[in-house]
């Protein structure tokens, strides 16, 4: 019996606690960086493209809410030619982003994507491609690459040696 | 010609003040609940979230309704209005100051008794009518909770009426003067108040509708205006068994400075926010836990109460 007052009394006292809601138009509650948000596809630190258009996001996607077109330009870099994400299908599980080799699509800190029709959730290569690099900064794929592409030949990118010349003994 | 009239506007002016503060006692109990849950609760519509009420009122009223067609249709139709007219009419003999009441009736007591007996029926025609085991079970519960409850209600009150010699509520509280009833009644006034929150099934005694183990208990099946008639037949009660305490026990109208009304009507608020801390504050005891408790110690307490009661008005009057 004095156990039940007891416990009335202390929720009464819950009057004066402070109140753990977050008023979330008002107040937004601080998202950790690596928060599984609103996709994008970054850009390396020249301002190009960093998608290859491997598809492997498209395919390491659970739910096939991710679909692209490759192409190549006139120096043989690929890129997709249309690259499209339902989000009215994606669970944000961060699989695209870990199955990505060039670091070029990223889940951002960011939810505030509601929409009235359900059209207007599937986003295309320039809604989702940004200016910036996002969260991997300096990284560029095909200067890392031992990828001849236009203005880069085998042994000029970036901690690389000049390729073995099969034609000769010498070492 | 008068008096009828006068009659009249007291009629409807107390059933519109009821039901307004039935339905807006879901906004008070959603923000009290919060309050002490470290939440906000509604408050998005209107200042401070009221027109909430309003915004529920229209979604319910927008609701099919739905009868389920195994259901034994005329009862599952009238059980929910016994519910809100029992409670209404033990209303009528309230007092809410002097000379505000809707019927000023020799037998007001034995009137409250009477209605709140009879709006057991709701519940059980309810589960009965809904054709369904959980709903069966809450009927059940329902009849055995508040018919054991019933009972403590009239003991507790025998008291109160011995101590002021009438079943007239304006009695009552007329013999209230010089001292509360809570004070030689404390025994009388815990009675009523457990049995109360049983008669008006609220939530630490809520085992008719036990959301846990009868998905909604006795009105599982009701959906749009008639679950919102149940729902507004358990606030009417909350009101109801409110303004009974603060009646019966602490003095109705009476209350220094302030004009009666506000003293009713700050004692009736008093109570229902008592009881929507309970709702807060503990959880439902199993079912036998319930039944052992009304029969083992409240029966014997209740008795004890109105033995020693009548036995000390015997020996001061010889």
């Amino acid at each position: 019996m004095l156990s039940l007052i007891r416990t009335v009394w202390l929720v009464l006292l819950h009057m004066f606690h402070r109140r753990v809601t977050i008023q979330y138009p008002e107040h937004k509650a601080p998202l950790p960086p690596r928060w599984r948000g609103r996709i994008i596809l970054s850009r390396d630190p020249d301002g190009g493209e960093r998608c290859v258009a491997c598809y492997l996001c498209a395919i390491a996607c659970p739910v096939d809410c991710i679909a692209l077109q490759a192409t190549q330009d006139e120096h043989g870099r690929r890129y997709p030619e249309w690259f499209r994400i339902n989000f009215s299908r994606c669970i944000f599980c961060g699989f695209c982003e870990e199955a990505c080799p060039t670091y070029a699509i990223q889940l951002t800190p960011d939810f505030e994507m509601s929409e009235y029709h359900r059209e207007n959730l599937v986003y295309e290569k320039e809604d989702l491609l940004i200016s910036g690099q996002g969260k991997y900064h300096g990284y560029n794929f095909y200067r890392v690459a031992g990828l001849a592409i236009g203005g880069k030949d085998k042994g000029q990118g970036e901690e690389d040696r000049p390729p073995v010349d099969l034609r000769t003994l010498l070492p | 010609m008068h008096s009828v009239g006068i009659s009249l506007l007291i009629v409807f002016v107390v059933l519109a003040c009821i039901l307004g503060v039935a339905s807006g006692l879901i906004w008070l109990e959603r923000r009290l609940l919060a309050l002490w849950q470290d939440r906000y609760g509604p408050n998005r519509v209107g200042p401070f979230g009221l027109l909430q009420v309003l915004a529920d009122i229209i979604k319910i009223l927008m609701k099919e309704d739905w009868i389920p067609p195994f259901a034994d249709k005329p009862v599952f139709v009238i059980a929910p209005a016994i519910t809100v007219i029992t409670t209404l009419l033990s209303f009528s003999v309230i007092v809410f100051a002097p000379g505000i009441t809707v019927v000023d009736l020799g037998i007001g007591v034995l009137l409250f008794l009477a209605m709140s007996s009879l709006g057991v029926y709701s519940l059980v025609l309810a589960g009965w009518s809904s054709d369904n085991k959980y709903s069966l079970l809450g009927g059940l519960r329902a009849a055995a909770q508040m018919l054991s409850y019933e009972l403590f209600v009239g003991l507790s009150l025998m008291g109160v009426v011995m101590l002021a010699g009438s079943f007239r509520i304006a009695d009552i509280v007329e013999a209230q003067r010089g001292l509360w009833f809570c004070g030689p009644q404390f025994v009388g006034f815990v009675i009523f108040f457990i049995a109360g929150l049983a008669e008006t099934h609220r939530l630490p005694l809520d085992l008719p509708e036990a959301d846990n183990e009868l998905v909604a208990g006795y009105h599982s099946e009701y959906s749009g205006m008639k679950f919102g008639l149940f729902f507004l037949g358990e606030y009417i009660g909350i009101t109801l068994i409110s303004a009974m305490i603060a009646t019966f026990f602490f003095g109705g109208w009476l209350g220094p400075v302030l004009p009666g009304l506000l003293w009713f009507i700050i004692k009736t608020f008093f109570f229902i926010c008592l009881f929507i801390a309970l709702r807060a504050a503990l959880p439902r005891p199993r079912y036998d836990q319930l039944m052992s408790v009304s029969w083992k110690w409240i029966l014997p307490l209740a008795l004890l109460n109105l033995l020693v009661t009548g036995a000390i008005l015997v020996s001061r009057t010889t």
